[in-house]
């Protein structure tokens, strides 16, 4: 059998046995999206009371923006962190010469990003709806395929993430939390792409996160789901997967030509 | 008494970093019921070898055939009847015991994952752990928890990199006991590296004696110090490693 979900299985139960064991863990998970939230949450509070115009009205798109990267945000964590558990544990060569294919090691750090992502998405949706009355569900039938292409997304970056710090070691582990900043000025999460200078717009527009920042705003605004927008991000995730499927194993054939898997994993 | 079937067949085996070689020409078999010992001062080649055996490094040139199949064609299928511990490889130390065995037997499809973890515990006298955390156990406990990891899918080879580093002598004795037992009982290859020459005289069959990446000698740990005139195999390892013997034999 090519792809074993039993495998999986038990790799994301040793996730599962960590989180649950420290609930400090879980903290990590809602202490800092909390912390975002409330920060853009009360600047809302104070644009929409000091603002002019229609200023008000669309100003809840600072909050949707940022529940919605922190999604992005959550699920490459899961990638990402997951294996540096592994690194950070010593545990990484027992899974290594365990009968796990890589398919399947990639496969359930996506299954602890999606997991991350629901823990941190219910308490943001609640305290959102509760502290500022913004509904997630205002995005209406846009929220899933919004959702599934930014958690997709979260996922590749993860998987590049990953092959940076197997290649670079324990050094370029701080990779695990910037690489998705190094996009976020690009990715229009809290203004639209007509603001960026024309020679960045082309670039901002190959990441699959984009266009679905963009949807998310008009849908705010109140016009309909922008379908274009869903599926220019599902062909730039298709895109953006093969890339990031293609230079994993690349690196990963790298380190273990290299012995740097072996040096990665006992550093 | 060791059979004559090959469980392993290491062919040529080369790997190289940039320049500098760390294996040339490695050639070897491991038959059924066998243990072997790969000997070897620090940068002999020892670590890398069992890499290689493992999947964890690919070599420049040659090839590994486990139970007849071409390591890197069959990988997966070879890895559920391996298994490998190591002194400088740890399990998880934020879970309990009998979490890390769980996940491992499930990794390795263990049929009632359960009963074969209770069997192992008590097989190492660990039961009292099984509820401990990883992180806090002492060496020898540590050591014995690694074992059975690398015994919860009944490997038919096991890959054991200095297996009783850092352990006291009565646990280092019983660590060696059992895997003579394992040996005898089930049929169990071990390919061994150590740098504990009472490790390799009490559970090695046949050694190979590595330097510079060649096989210095091979043969009975009793028949290699003999060959070059040494009184002791640690005798021949104090003098391959300050320079005193090459793979002639004296300098």
């Amino acid at each position: 059998m090519p792809f074993s979900i039993n495998t999986v299985h038990a790799l994301v139960l040793r996730y599962l046995y960590l989180y649950t064991r420290h609930p400090v863990r879980l903290v990590e998970l809602v202490f800092w999206p909390l912390v975002d939230l409330l920060v853009w949450g009360f600047l809302t509070t104070y644009l929409q009371r000091h603002g002019a115009g229609d200023f008000p009205s669309s100003i809840s798109f600072l909050i949707g923006g940022m529940i919605l990267w922190d999604v992005l945000f959550r699920s490459q964590q899961g990638v990402a962190i997951s294996f540096l558990e592994d690194v950070w544990t010593r545990n990484l060569l027992n899974v290594f010469v365990a009968p796990v294919r890589t398919a399947e090691y990639v496969g359930a750090t996506c299954v602890v990003g999606l997991l991350r992502v629901g823990v941190t998405l219910v308490i943001l949706t609640l305290v959102a709806a509760l502290a500022y009355q913004f509904h997630l569900t205002s995005l209406g039938l846009g929220l899933l395929p919004f959702l599934g292409n930014l958690i997709l997304f979260g996922w590749f970056l993860g998987m590049i993430s990953t092959a940076l710090i197997m290649r670079y070691g324990q050094a370029a582990e701080s990779l695990a939390w910037a690489i998705p900043f190094f996009i976020q000025p690009l990715a229009a999460v809290f203004y639209p792409v007509s603001v960026l200078p024309s020679w960045l717009q082309p670039i901002a527009l190959t990441l699959p996160c984009t266009p679905i920042f963009e949807g998310m705003r008009t849908v705010l605004s109140g016009h309909p789901v922008p379908w274009a927008n869903v599926q220019s991000a599902l062909v730039l995730n298709l895109v953006w997967g093969t890339l990031a499927a293609l230079f994993f194993a690349a690196n990963l054939r790298y380190v273990r030509k290299s012995g740097l898997l072996v040096k990665v994993a006992t550093q | 008494m060791p059979g004559t079937t090959p469980i392993l067949e290491a062919d040529r085996l080369v790997k190289t970093f940039g320049t500098s070689t760390a294996l040339d020409g490695l050639s070897f078999t491991l038959a059924e019921s066998e243990s072997l010992g790969l000997l070897g001062v620090n940068g002999a080649g020892k670590t890398t070898a069992m890499n290689l055996l493992l999947g964890l490094t690919t070599p420049t040139s040659g090839t590994i055939r486990i139970f007849g199949l071409d390591l890197w064609k069959h990988r997966i299928e070879i890895l559920r009847q391996v298994n490998f511990s190591s002194a400088y490889t740890a399990l998880p130390s934020n879970l309990l015991v009998w979490q890390n065995l769980n996940v491992f037997a499930k990794l390795y499809g263990v049929a009632r994952p359960k009963q074969r973890i209770e069997e192992l515990l008590e097989l190492l006298d660990i039961t009292h752990l099984r509820k401990s955390v990883t992180g806090t156990l002492s060496a020898g406990e540590s050591t014995r928890v690694n074992l059975a990891k690398a015994l919860l899918n009944k490997p038919r080879l096991l890959l054991l990199d200095e297996p009783t580093a850092s352990l006291d002598p009565d646990i280092a004795d019983r660590v060696r006991k059992l895997l003579r037992k394992l040996q005898h009982e089930n049929g169990l290859s071990i390919l061994y590296t150590s740098h504990n020459m009472r490790d390799i005289h009490e559970v090695c069959d046949r050694l190979i004696f590595l330097h510079g990446g060649k096989v210095l000698a091979e043969g009975t740990p009793d028949h290699i110090a003999e060959k070059f005139n040494r009184s002791s195999l640690e005798d021949l390892f104090i003098g391959v490693a300050r320079g005193e013997v090459d793979a002639i034999g004296l300098k």
